[in-house]
């Protein structure tokens, strides 16, 4: 086993913990119980889509735009499975498993581990997917207990950490200013549509925007 | 069913299949520019949306409130580039502190 990849599965894992952590406590914060919490974490395993689960649930937001909202920001993982399929050569369960932990962080380091070759490649994915995979779960765990422990949400801070870590997810996404102008014509968006519709539709409404952006051309 | 089972198990269900299906479709079909483009926009606006919504609104009208404060710290922190536990007990603790006073 090379020795670097694995130092760098095992850093991104215990990382992305901390993500758990908020998450299991974002989704008792939101209304889901402990248990639903970790399933959700166990199930879905994709931070973007239960973060958005969570957050259009406990914003009052029906199951069509919280399943909505969440499939959109799933897509991605569809993109990764396409890029690593060749690379990962799955069969069978391996292949459920291998979709299972397709994931952000799975995937870049499998691909920064190119130029090692494709043995490295796999050995970053499968590491980095199940570690995340276990971090992950065990944090949200914590962060529900602890979210449930606590009571008011509000008295904790726990209704600002919530937004403060999709805006940590969202950040490191924003490379140039049509990306930041986006973020901010969406976030404009959403809140002139609160006062006037179902919760929830604002934030997938903002996916129009997004198509715009993206027709509009390259950069 | 409630809406928490039904929304967990949905979500669930369909971000499995979407996942599933990148190592079941051959590569050429998605590759398109434009495609490519848009799917990396998605995330940003959804994302964007969601923080406004759950910093600034309540039953359905726009609240300013200690969020406000913690977002900013948030905000603050990511231009510094602090790490994520950071950005995050900072709002925590900036929104905690002026509901305590407030």
């Amino acid at each position: 086993m090379n020795r670097a990849t694995a130092t760098q599965s095992l850093s991104v894992s215990l990382t992305v913990g901390a993500y758990g952590l908020a998450f299991g406590a974002a989704s008792v914060a939101a209304g889901f119980s402990v248990l639903q919490s970790c399933l959700i974490s166990l199930l879905t395993f994709s931070g973007a889509s239960q973060f958005a689960l969570v957050g259009v649930i406990g914003a009052g937001g029906s199951v069509v735009s919280a399943v909505t909202t969440a499939s959109l920001l799933g897509i991605r993982n569809m993109l990764y499975g396409l890029r690593l399929a060749p690379v990962i050569k799955a069969k069978g369960v391996k292949k459920i498993l291998a979709a299972q932990v397709t994931i952000d962080e799975s995937t870049g380091v499998a691909l920064s581990q190119e130029r090692l070759g494709q043995r490295e490649m796999r050995q970053g994915f499968w590491l980095t997917g199940v570690g995340v995979y276990l971090f992950w779960n065990l944090f949200t765990l914590v962060g529900a207990l602890s979210a449930q422990a606590m009571g008011n949400p509000a008295a904790w801070g726990l209704d600002a950490a919530v937004p403060a870590a999709f805006l940590g997810l969202l950040w490191p996404r924003m490379q140039n200013n049509r990306d930041r102008t986006l973020a901010v014509c969406a976030a404009l968006l959403a809140l002139l549509l609160t006062p006037f519709v179902a919760a929830g539709v604002p934030i997938i409404s903002t996916a129009v925007l997004a198509v715009l952006f993206g027709l509009r051309g390259r950069r | 069913m409630s809406i928490f089972w039904v929304s967990l198990l949905i979500t669930s269900a369909l971000v499995f299949i979407i996942r599933f299906a990148g190592y079941l479709v051959p590569e050429k079909y998605l590759t398109n520019p434009t495609a490519l483009r848009i799917n990396s926009l998605i995330p940003i606006a959804l994302l964007s949306a969601l923080v406004a919504v759950q910093s600034f609104t309540g039953k359905a009208s726009i609240i300013i409130d200690q969020r406000m404060a913690g977002l900013g710290v948030a905000v603050i922190a990511l231009l510094l580039k602090a790490p994520f536990p950071i950005v995050v007990i900072g709002a925590a603790a900036t929104s905690a502190a002026i509901f305590h006073l407030g």
